[in-house]
């Protein structure tokens, strides 16, 4: 008879197990029925050596370093979509994916890419390595001046958490610049951090980063200590889920609103500040943190609808079922490595959707976005008619402004 | 075997940089600091080295902003010993820099000293060579990989035009790091967090410096416009009796 003597110290997939239960509804994990679902939902899970789903199997079969050998968790671009659709509400996304990615970063096995945007977001708050001084050099040349409450040191009512690639991205600062002009429009009194703001850390986070977000929660904390307001807005739904999911469990604790859902609250004074027709077949693009993770689906189609002209049309992956952009949980900063596993990009395959539901514009309302967006547009030939406006600046063009 | 790795900061370029007053150097109180791209390739080979044949690294460099974050970091991902030298270095050259070290590592003694090849602000030379020639060590310099064998080590260095030699040379030795055997490794924050609480930076007072040997600045700018090229048109000879008949005319044939 073969005697099996169990091993002096708890195997990988038994610590890794154990750790789950100390997240949030992580112990749900043992409800797993194998179905499926999350691994078919999953958007990169067909090339995926271990998709989620046969992630939990191999956690069960006490084999995880298996796992842990392949680089399968690098391609999830945490679009929640597993835990949105897992008929046992795991929290696969936030739990296992992200629990998965940190036990990968800390055994050092993490790809260039995404180290290079940790670093520089540990170095420079920001990830793509831009000098923090220059956060706000966006400003330069508006009036009505923009407010930088370190400078200023006035109250206002809003403080807008502007974010990494809307402060610094040559192609997102023209939406950035279009919410000002709303805001100003609305009469709205509002200041920015400028150099004081740091990264909001939520895609570091998901992309395992742990500490990483913590120290930018932080930074970001004390910052907002120094000023008086009464509410955050955010550009990004990164920011905003981080903000309003994650801060406050680090003593960060604000009201904050996506600005799509500060604006809509204003829908009645904006309706007749929308004077220019914009005739246009609209396909508005769901942020997977701002709707599936947040549920805020209707807002932003609301202010598109109250434009004249506009006919909101909708693609084959809407609401819950949205379709990830490609850039979230540090996918952001793994385009090459994605891309040499995949030769596709989700960008590409959701531009392929908006051209097949006819639009004329893909509406975003993430900063990620436009140039994912756009750079996908490049490769498709059917697309070329397709532009891709963020929802600030389809806004201000109906406002005139 | 004992590693030792001298380091430094030097100007990011990530910020504009600005000229003092004194228009012979660059204004410090906007500056920010980062490490040398190949002394960190120095660190990650050095731990490199360690893993595979085991051994103690001691990561030292000269105060100043972010030096602690850097010790603590080199220190997560397998550093033994840090070493910050205190004082006023705001006047500090690589030559005196090289004598700061010399000083430290003949206390040191180590097997191998691993230190980046060149760095964007050397002006008076490379730290390596003026090393290797206070301690009377030998210097191989643009080393990309190594592996140790007893008393001696084997060094992979590199030519352009793609050559690489191998190169034997007896420990103790300096050698330049042009590049790690694989790029500088990143550790989680919360190990870098944890590694603050338990490492222990040694402070090392150095009273003065020794900058002879170093070159003076006279006057420092920026790039300015010349006036513009001319194109010399035409076959290969003709090109050639216009350049000679331009040499001829300003004096220099």
């Amino acid at each position: 008879m073969e005697i099996t003597l169990s091993p002096l110290s708890p195997s990988l997939s038994k610590t890794f197990f154990t750790s789950l239960y100390e997240l949030a509804d992580g112990e749900r994990i043992r409800a797993c029925l194998q179905c499926g679902t999350c691994s078919g939902i999953c958007p990169f899970g067909y090339i995926m050596k271990f998709p989620p789903g046969k992630m939990i199997g191999a956690l069960r079969a006490d084999i995880f370093e298996q796992v842990m050998k392949t680089d399968s968790v690098w391609m999830c671009v945490s679009c929640n979509a597993c835990s949105a659709f897992c008929p046992s509400d795991i929290p696969i996304t936030a739990a296992l994916m992200t629990r998965a990615k940190e036990e990968m970063l800390l055994a050092g096995n993490i790809p260039t890419e995404l180290q290079a945007a940790l670093e520089n977001t540990q170095r420079y708050g920001n990830p793509m390595g831009e000098s923090p001084r220059k956060r706000s050099d966006w400003t330069l040349g508006i009036t009505p001046e923009v407010n930088i409450l370190g400078k200023t040191r006035q109250p206002v009512d809003v403080l807008w958490f502007v974010g990494d690639y809307a402060s610094y991205h040559s192609r997102m600062q023209a939406a950035t610049k279009a919410l000002v002009k709303i805001l100003n429009a609305l009469g709205v009194k509002f200041g920015i951090l400028g150099p004081e703001e740091n990264s909001d850390g939520d895609s570091q986070r998901l992309a395992g980063e742990r500490g990483l977000f913590e120290m930018m929660a932080q930074k970001n904390g004390q910052a907002f200590k120094k000023y008086k307001f009464n509410e955050i807005i955010t550009t990004d739904p990164h920011a905003f889920n981080a903000l309003k999911n994650e801060y406050p469990a680090l003593g960060i604790s604000y009201p904050v609103k996506h600005y799509t859902q500060f604006l809509n609250e204003r829908i009645e004074q904006i309706k007749p500040l929308l004077k220019k027709e914009i005739k246009a077949r609209i396909a508005y693009h769901d942020p997977c943190y701002l709707g599936r993770v947040n549920n805020i689906f209707d807002e932003p189609r609301a202010l598109l609808k109250a434009i004249p002209g506009v006919e909101l049309v909708e693609m084959s992956h809407q609401g819950m079922n949205s379709l990830c952009c490609g850039g979230g949980g540090g996918g952001m900063w793994l385009d090459g490595f994605q891309w040499e596993k995949a030769h596709t990009r989700l960008s590409e395959w959701r531009v392929r959707e908006a051209v097949a539901a006819n639009a004329d514009i893909l509406a975003v309302a993430c900063p990620y976005e436009p140039p994912r967006f756009e750079d996908a547009i490049k490769t498709i030939q059917t697309a070329s008619q397709l532009k891709v406006r963020e929802l600030a600046e389809v806004l201000a063009e109906a406002m005139d402004l | 075997m004992k590693i030792a790795v001298p380091v430094k900061f030097v100007p990011d370029l990530v910020e504009e940089l600005t000229i003092d007053p004194s228009g012979a150097a660059l204004d410090t109180s906007w500056l920010r600091l980062i490490i040398n791209e190949f002394d960190d390739h120095a660190v990650e080979q050095a731990i490199l080295l360690k893993e595979r044949g085991g051994g103690q690294v001691t990561v030292m460099m000269t105060e100043s902003d972010g030096a602690d974050d850097f010790l603590f970091t080199a220190a997560a991902k397998g550093a033994d010993q840090l070493v910050k030298l205190t004082g006023d270095f705001s006047s500090i050259n690589n030559h005196a820099l090289a004598h700061v070290y010399a000083d430290l590592l003949k206390e040191l003694q180590p097997d191998l000293v691993l230190t980046g090849v060149q760095a964007h602000n050397d002006i008076d030379g490379a730290v390596g060579p003026l090393l290797a020639e206070l301690l009377g060590l030998p210097y191989v310099g643009y080393v990309a990989g190594l592996t140790v064998q007893g008393d001696k080590a084997v060094v992979r260095k590199e030519y352009s035009g793609g050559l690489v030699a191998e190169i034997e040379v007896k420990l103790p030795a300096v050698l330049g790091i042009q590049a790690a055997e694989q790029p500088p490794r990143y550790v989680a924050y919360s190990k870098i967090r944890q590694v603050m609480g338990t490492a222990k930076i040694e402070e090392r007072p150095v009273a003065g410096l020794d900058l002879s040997g170093g070159t003076a600045v006279s006057r420092l700018f920026q790039p300015e416009a010349a006036e513009r090229a001319t194109m010399l048109e035409g076959g290969a000879d003709e090109v050639a009796d216009r350049l000679v008949a331009i040499f001829k005319e300003i004096g220099t044939l």
